[in-house]
């Protein structure tokens, strides 16, 4: 039953104050509406009755163990959500700096931009950041665009992005759209690493750039990182760093390091900040110095006097990316989230991930698959291989998961492992709650063998059963 | 604080049970040349004194001024609801609902959003959200460059200034052109937006009420362009789409707008919400997800996102675009929003809005020196033109505590003199009489 | 079984000429692949399309498959019942889900489709 079916003629929600001021004159009719807009008639009660039905219907890190890999689901401090509360951020008018010397009524918001950055090009090891990017792929879209502004400004003409195949989706996507073409690089089948001698005879003076994600989405650290810099800049072109493994890394290394040029970071995923149910998330873009000069505008610069202020005069620059300074309360999360932790609780947190990751990946190698049988990262990556000799898939194995009390992990992704279980489990999550994932998985796999029918129709205990994606597909019923 | 579970005897017994003695030796595959050069960061700090420091921070903001920016994005009144509501975290702590069986309530609130900017909208399909109303646009300008099979678009002047230069840098590399036209007398100028069509034309882009505040009826663009094989874009103000004429009503192909002013905060730019709706016809070829209404194998009533297929996880370089994220928990609030106003909440706000900025216009129109511009009717926002540059008088009302609104100059080279003044719900009459007599006493003071 | 009467493109499309028409659809082994097929995209009629070149796009739930022209021609009609039913390209991809016909197709090329052992020895 949707909200609109609850809503009963006459009654109100909100009540809002009399008008205070004389009625003026009617909008000339040829303006207007002929009906009003069918919202609801709701009363305040019933709206949070259905809202809070809707909640239970969810499951999110705070219900439970939440091991979808890529998607970093740690634990999202509640101190964050009270500091993006208080009035003099959340009450504060984007279009304020816009004043002349307006920036001196947003000092401490444009110190928070001006600190996050700092402190994120010391934990990558880059030149300068830019705060604008609203999400992860906003930010590889952003990173593809200084690409382009790069070599028009040196007058080379390179049209086209390698990519390797293990990447995420958004990596073609986002090359594509920023209007270059794709290729893909193959992944080496022993090492699980990018194939480098198919790399070179790729590497043409026609590619404007590599994407790399590292480590890969097998969860592979990629030892030879800094040559493949090396071969991509004796060509010229750029090497571009997808920083949604970042948590695997903190402290232990930095891409600026091993010669990246530019690269994006998902808030969201590596500094806890909250994924929304699908978002708001933000995704600053970090560069070398080679590409400082093409950042979006505006830019946050600290002035003699130790003020801030807001910079618009950058010729170079891509130029507006997004309306205003990216998405300000989410950069605001994280950064406080960083301040608690500071440098040696980031550095702990990557390597309590890695450590969980790899604690999983012995105690579930042994039923399952695992195609890259190597040390493994922040994540690692199964196959349902075994368990489809009684046709069992890997969306049956996480459906069943449901049954157990967790969420999932990602299934049939990266592309190139046949029934991909890509698991994550983060840092904050306890030994115990580890132990009690591995011995659902291993009861999974025993029902694989004794009872696949029972998979096969899980999950039986969440609010829905495994809904018809034909029948929606198919009747696109949109609104209602 | 590190949110870290582990004791040190599990740590030692999980490291054992991975094979290795030390933690070291899980990070083997990065070479000993690639430590970090530096990761000189500061030392964690508690919750108390890191909130403490924020507050500090805060309080350096100038966020207490009575304001009457606009400029697109609005001060309005936001129930406790909402941030009861969004405040679950059910729902904010969950990711992107791509298991159905255990994202019931994200999934059904989407459509439910869906539904409500169609019924605000009168369009047919909307989907789960884009980052803002700038993206939205773009996304818009890229379907009907896509369904159209031309390359060329037509931009009214009185699009968000800030949207039109988004525009511009997306498209910079890619075979695009766009051009401008100014208005006249504040609205869409016909003549010379019709003049500019031609047959590489896939798209007009207009604004109601545009950034100046003035409402238009841009049916006859519409009947126009259609005429032509020309898609529209609208982009429009949830709240004004209350009263006014919707996007469906005149026939629009695209609409798209910023939600922020449906119970969600300013917060120095974001998060918002770009929402995004269009005809049954164009629906394949909207990019962003969408939610929709199914049944599971129980027969009951189920939601799930659908028409994946064109998106980036599965078409990859081939995508209709390369967003993958919605703005869930902003859309959240607004529907939440949306439902708590309801239908005759909505236009009460609405109409409160009109009826302030409209005494407001009257009020300033009194004063000497100062200009109302009232060629065209305008909603809850107007511009006047000062006998001193706006930039100045703002600085000077700042001062007495009121945000009198966005100079144009910056936007408008020309229109230094110009200010554009936003009404909201939450102005009293005695503020705007405030804001009135201070402005007075400036251009008195100044001899202007 | 693989019918006989017609020719198959490596990447699983059939072309069956008829006098100087010829008639496209994509394979049995296709459609199952694909599984439920929820929409189908078409040329528009009196396109001219290039062998090898994208001209039709197959969705079902969980992918998006183009759909390459097997020789060059002018598409001359569309299977427009598949707009309301594309589910009948899973139920019948060799007879009334085809996708389009072509006229003064350019028979270049031919030598290299396959027949329908070719087929089969392909995907076995």
């Amino acid at each position: 039953m949707v909200i609109f079916d609850k809503s009963v003629e006459g009654r109100r929600g909100v009540v809002l104050p009399g008008c205070d001021v004389q009625e003026p004159d009617a909008i000339p009719a040829g303006y207007c509406r002929k009906q009003p807009a069918e919202l609801c008639e709701l009363s305040e009660l019933d709206v949070i009755r259905h809202f809070t039905a809707l909640s239970r219907k969810n499951f999110g890190v705070d219900n439970g163990f939440y091991p979808l890999g890529s998607c970093t689901m740690k634990y999202n401090p509640k101190a964050l959500e009270v500091i993006a509360g208080i009035d003099g951020f959340a009450r504060l008018h984007p279009f304020l700096p816009q004043l002349r010397h307006g920036g001196m009524l947003v000092q401490g918001a444009l110190r928070v931009v001006w600190e996050l950055e700092k402190l994120l090009c010391e934990i990558t090891g880059m030149t300068a950041c830019t705060m604008q990017p609203l999400a992860g792929a906003h930010g590889e879209l952003t990173g593809m665009m200084l690409v382009a502004a790069y070599h028009r400004k040196k007058g080379n003409r390179k049209k086209i992005v390698l990519i390797p195949d293990e990447a995420h989706g958004t990596n073609p996507s986002s090359a594509a759209i920023a209007g270059f073409e794709t290729r893909p690089v193959p992944t080496c089948q022993s090492s699980g690493m990018l194939d480098i001698a198919a790399l070179e005879k790729l590497l043409t003076d026609e590619v404007a750039a590599i994407m790399v994600t590292n480590p890969n989405t097998l969860g592979i650290f990629n030892s030879k990182i800094e040559r493949v810099a090396e071969i991509a800049h004796r060509h010229d072109a750029l090497v571009y760093y997808d920083g949604a493994n970042l948590n695997a890394i903190m402290g232990r290394f930095r891409p600026g390091d091993a010669g990246i040029d530019v690269m994006h970071m998902n808030l969201h995923k590596t500094f806890a900040t909250p994924h929304g149910g699908g978002g708001p998330g933000a995704g600053p873009v970090a560069v070398r110095e080679n590409l400082e000069q093409f950042l979006p505008v505006s830019r946050v610069i600290k002035r003699s006097d130790n003020t801030y202020q807001l910079d618009y005069d950058r010729p170079d620059s891509i130029g507006y990316i997004a309306p205003f300074y990216g998405n300000f309360s989410v950069c605001l999360k994280a950064y406080a989230y960083i301040l608690l932790l500071g440098g040696k609780g980031l550095k702990e947190a990557s390597e309590t991930a890695v450590l969980n990751a790899n604690y999983l990946m012995h105690k579930l190698k042994d039923i399952y698959d695992l195609p890259y049988p190597k040390t493994c990262m922040h994540e690692f990556v199964l196959s349902a291989k075994k368990q489809m000799a009684n046709d069992v898939h890997a969306t049956d194995i996480a459906k069943a998961l449901i049954d157990e009390g967790f969420h999932p992990m990602t299934v049939y992704f990266p592309l190139i492992v046949k029934e991909a279980m890509m698991i994550e489990p983060t840092e904050t999550e306890s030994k115990e709650t580890l132990d009690r994932f591995i011995a659902a998985m291993r009861r999974i796999a025993e029902t694989a063998q004794s009872d696949p029918d029972q998979l096969r129709a899980a999950p039986v205990t969440s609010p829905v059963c495994r809904p018809d994606e034909v029948k929606a597909a198919r009747d696109m019923d949109f609104s209602a | 604080m590190s949110y870290l579970p582990h004791t040190a005897a599990q740590r030692r017994e999980m490291l054992s049970a991975c094979g290795v003695r030390n933690i070291d030796e899980l990070f083997v595959d990065i070479p000993a040349s690639l430590q970090p050069l530096s990761f000189n960061l500061p030392e964690g700090r508690s919750e108390l004194e890191v909130v403490d420091y924020f507050k500090q921070l805060a309080s350096k903001n100038y966020a207490h001024l009575t304001s009457f920016i606009g400029g697109g994005f609005y001060d309005h009144f936001i129930p406790a609801a909402v941030d009861a509501i969004a405040g679950r975290s059910e729902f904010y702590t969950a990711y992107t609902p791509y298991q159905p069986e255990l994202s019931q309530g994200t999934l059904q609130a989407i459509y439910e959003y869906q539904s409500q900017i169609c019924r605000l909208t009168g369009m047919q399909a909307a989907n789960a959200s884009i980052y803002d109303g700038g993206t939205a646009l773009y996304e818009a300008c890229q379907m009907a460059l896509r369904t159209t099979g031309r390359e060329r678009i037509v931009v009214d002047g009185g699009v968000n200034p800030v949207y039109r230069k988004m525009l511009y840098s997306y498209t910079a590399n890619l075979n695009i052109s766009f051009s401008e036209v100014q208005v006249t007398h504040g609205q869409s100028d016909r003549e010379h937006i019709f003049k500019e069509l031609d047959e590489n034309t896939a798209a007009v882009v207009l604004q109601n009420p545009n950034f100046f505040g003035v409402i238009d009826d841009h049916a006859d663009i519409v009947n126009y362009c259609h005429a032509k094989g020309i898609l529209v874009i609208q982009s429009v103000y949830p709240v004004a789409m209350a009263l006014l004429k919707s996007p469906g009503e005149i026939g629009v192909d695209i609409a798209v707008g910023e939600g922020q002013c449906l119970g969600i905060p300013l917060s120095f730019g974001g998060p918002y919400l770009g929402f995004m709706a269009t005809s049954k016809k164009l629906v394949r070829r909207m990019p962003g997800r969408i939610a929709g209404r199914t049944t599971d194998s129980a027969g009951r009533e189920a939601f799930v996102l659908t028409l994946q297929a064109r998106e980036q996880h599965i078409r990859r370089e081939k995508a209709s675009s390369n967003i993958c994220t919605n703005e869930a928990l902003c859309a959240l609030r607004a529907h939440a929003y949306l439902s708590l106003l309801g239908k005759d909440g909505l236009c009460k706000v609405a109409r409160l809005c009109y009826a302030k900025a409209q005494y407001a216009r009257r009020r300033f129109d009194s004063i000497p020196g100062v200009e109302v511009m009232k060629s065209s009717p305008t909603f809850n926002e107007f511009t006047v033109r000062l006998p001193l540059d706006a930039g100045d008088v703002a600085g000077r009302l700042i001062e007495r505590g009121i945000a009198p609104g966005l100079p144009l100059g910056r936007f408008y080279p020309g229109m230094e003199n110009y200010l554009l003044v936003a009404v909201t719900e939450k102005r009293t009459k005695y503020e705007i009489g405030l804001f009135a007599e201070a402005l007075e006493f400036i251009l008195r003071e100044t001899g202007a | 079984m693989t019918p006989d009467d017609r020719k198959y493109a490596a990447s699983h499309e059939w072309i069956k000429i008829e006098g100087d028409t010829a008639t496209v659809g994509i394979t049995d082994h296709a459609q199952e692949q694909l599984g439920d097929i929820t929409f189908v995209e078409l040329p528009a009629a009196g396109k001219q399309v290039q062998r090898g070149a994208e001209c039709a796009v197959i969705e079902s739930v969980k992918a998006a498959s183009d759909i390459y022209a097997p020789l060059s021609g002018e598409i001359s009609e569309v299977n427009s019942a598949l707009e309301d039913a594309p589910e009948t390209i899973n139920s019948d991809s060799y007879e009334s889900g085809w996708l389009f016909k072509m006229k003064n197709i350019d028979t270049a090329g031919i030598a290299e489709l396959l027949d329908a052992a070719g087929y089969e020895a392909q995907i076995a």
